[in-house]
């Protein structure tokens, strides 16, 4: 819509009283209406909820008829480091998934860019896409059956050839190493679709013009191709670092699940609140867990979104 | 890229291919090759082991090509039934939910682009809000269980899939590509808010349509953690791939999942029926996705900054 006419509608819109604006776009209003119920119901509801993190729960008196303790669960948690080990865990991993799979992401594209034959990227674009559909049910099953001692496919391969067999269900140290692995072959598929877009997008001539000029493969990858992608993988890597302190919970669920063993260093805030939740019934914890984590996320989105407002303001989210 | 383009530049590669272009070339073939056998080994080994008689995996492992080709893991889980009523629960979850999702979010995605509507900014934030601050996990699984009393409900499963502000922003980007003239002519031929919606842009919004809808399917069918927070015991039927989880983790539900064909555990298959229900639940995903890819990757490319 062009400026001028903006105007006469902000001009128009001022005008009106409260009842006539409802009264004009109710019908408007009726459509976002089961929307606007549905967030209300399961994101807003919930919220009041959040006290439940500020009392010691117990069944009978219900979140409101407990007892009120402060921030008596915040310090045990603090004071016994665990949420220090789970705020650790969460990030790292974070981080790890983030800056490798933009890296995985980008080196698949332009590799894909850089092959001739359409048939095969298009043949191998859709087995890469694969991972991404299935379940994380099936991705904790099929790790299982790659690692397990027992019967796992690589003891298979590694027994065939007189190796030593590799025991990961019971070695904590090499779990962030397999978890990054398996994130990655989940989701460089998936990822690697925004930076190919990207590449497509790239002003064919310019390319042309570097040939010409003599430049070789590497020089066009270095000095043409990745420079475009710099603000497509400039506001990706922000956007996603806004979400680090959300765990990917179905990941670490089913691959880890309940094996404690593991916990030292796979256990992240989205699994601890899992666990405090639904098998030990310890609300309050969980909910204080989770109020933590919300806040801070809140707090780094808004960092985040400060930053892009400068760099690139027609992203920013608001 | 257009087909034009393409050969284009595979004429003028083969006027001058550098060295260093073959070597990326090279490399890039060779790199990618491997990875796409990594991405497909996995399922071949569910595949080939759902094949394979149970005292062959317990000597020689997992096994791609069965050394010992049976088919009696399928022949169980088939015969048990229990794979069939949650494939018939998964199918009606997953048609209903992305109609219903569907329907709501194209609503809300034209109300929420129309520059003339007074409380689009309002409503759009109220909505976007969500994603960015949330009460956690314990408070909603309370007001779920207690205040609402869906334990054990379908629908404490089936609800909150409907739909996400993600979908909702990529509905929207999708709708700010229609011209606003449409809407404009739309009401100076005397059409309502909703005759215009359903007569003159949804038809433009089949693209939209498929890739939400695809992303919908997609998420009621595999859905898994729902109904791990809402279904318990007392619930027969579960949805396909928790009916999995618990297949793999539950020896109750592994024997369930054969019902009334082997009375002891031990006699169970235990490997291969969990690979062949794997198979089965994974089964039509990887069958369809292959020609509905295109609709994903216009979502990822649509959606991949919000609007």
């Amino acid at each position: 819509m062009k400026s001028k006419e903006k105007v006469a509608v902000k001009k128009y819109k001022s005008k009106l009283t409260f009842g006539q604006k409802v009264w004009q776009s109710r019908v408007l209003i009726l459509m976002c209406l089961p929307a606007v119920l549905f967030f209300f119901a399961f994101n807003y509801m919930p919220l009041p909820g959040i006290y439940v993190a500020f009392v010691k729960y117990n069944y009978r008196d219900g979140i409101f008829g407990s007892t009120f303790i402060g921030f008596q669960n915040f310090k045990f948690l603090f004071s016994s480091g665990k949420l220090f080990q789970l705020t650790r865990n969460t990030i790292l991993y974070n981080l790890a998934f983030i800056l490798l799979g933009n890296v995985m992401a980008v080196f698949v594209a332009i590799l894909l860019n850089e092959l001739r034959s359409r048939k095969f990227v298009k043949v191998s674009q859709t087995i890469m896409f694969l991972p991404y559909f299935i379940s994380q049910v099936l991705v904790g099953l099929l790790v299982f059956y790659l690692l397990n001692y027992d019967s796992g496919f690589v003891n298979g391969v590694l027994g065939s050839l007189g190796l030593e067999l590799f025991a990961p269900y019971s070695n904590a140290s090499v779990w962030p190493v397999i978890l990054v692995i398996v994130y990655l072959w989940q989701q460089t598929g998936y990822n690697s679709v925004v930076y190919f877009a990207a590449i497509m997008g790239i002003d064919e001539s310019m390319l042309e013009a570097a040939k010409v000029d003599g430049a070789n493969g590497f020089q066009r990858i270095r000095y043409i191709i990745l420079p475009s992608l710099k603000g497509t993988i400039v506001i990706l890597l922000l956007f996603a670092l806004g979400g680090i302190v959300k765990g990917n919970f179905g990941l670490f669920y089913n691959i880890i699940g309940t094996n404690s063993l593991l916990y030292s260093t796979t256990d992240i805030i989205e699994t601890y609140v899992y666990r405090a939740t639904l098998t030990d019934f310890n609300f309050s914890t969980a909910s204080a867990v989770g109020l933590y984590q919300s806040v801070i996320g809140f707090v780094i989105v808004m960092v985040v979104n400060f930053i892009v407002k400068k760099i690139e303001p027609d992203y920013s989210l608001f | 890229m257009a087909k034009k383009d393409m050969d284009l530049m595979d004429s003028s590669a083969k006027i001058k291919l550098g060295r260093s272009d073959m070597i990326i070339r090279g490399f890039g073939y060779a790199f990618v090759t491997i990875y796409a056998v990594c991405c497909i080994i996995p399922f071949l080994i569910i595949i080939g082991t759902s094949f394979t008689s149970e005292a062959s995996i317990n000597t020689y492992g997992v096994q791609i090509f069965p050394k010992e080709f049976t088919l009696k893991a399928y022949s169980m889980v088939l015969g048990g039934g229990l794979i069939f009523q949650s494939y018939a629960l998964t199918i009606i979850m997953t048609v209903t939910g992305t109609l219903v999702g569907l329907s709501i979010i194209a609503m809300t995605g034209y109300a929420l682009q129309r520059q003339d509507f007074f409380f689009r900014n309002i409503i759009s934030f109220y909505i976007y809000f969500t994603s960015l601050f949330s009460a956690g996990l314990a408070p909603y699984y309370l007001l779920i269980t207690q205040t609402y009393g869906l334990k054990d409900s379908y629908l404490a499963v089936w609800l909150p899939l409907l739909m996400s502000p993600w979908l909702i922003i990529l509905m929207k980007n999708f709708v700010k590509a229609i011209p606003h003239e449409i809407t404009e002519s739309g009401k100076i031929d005397g059409a309502g808010d909703f005759r215009i919606f359903y007569s003159l842009i949804l038809p433009m919004l089949k693209p939209a349509l498929a890739t939400i809808g695809l992303f919908l399917a997609l998420g009621y069918w595999n859905e898994w953690y729902q109904s791990s927070l809402f279904l318990s015991s007392k619930v027969d039927v579960k949805p396909l791939q928790y009916m999995l989880y618990e297949v793999v983790n539950k020896t109750s539900t592994l024997k369930q999942s054969v019902a009334g064909q082997y009375v002891n555990v031990t006699d169970i298959p235990t490997v291969s029926v969990k690979m062949a229900n794997a198979v089965l639940a994974t089964g039509p995903v990887v069958l369809v996705y292959p020609f509905v890819q295109k609709y994903f990757v216009k979502g990822i490319t649509v959606g991949a900054v919000k609007g």
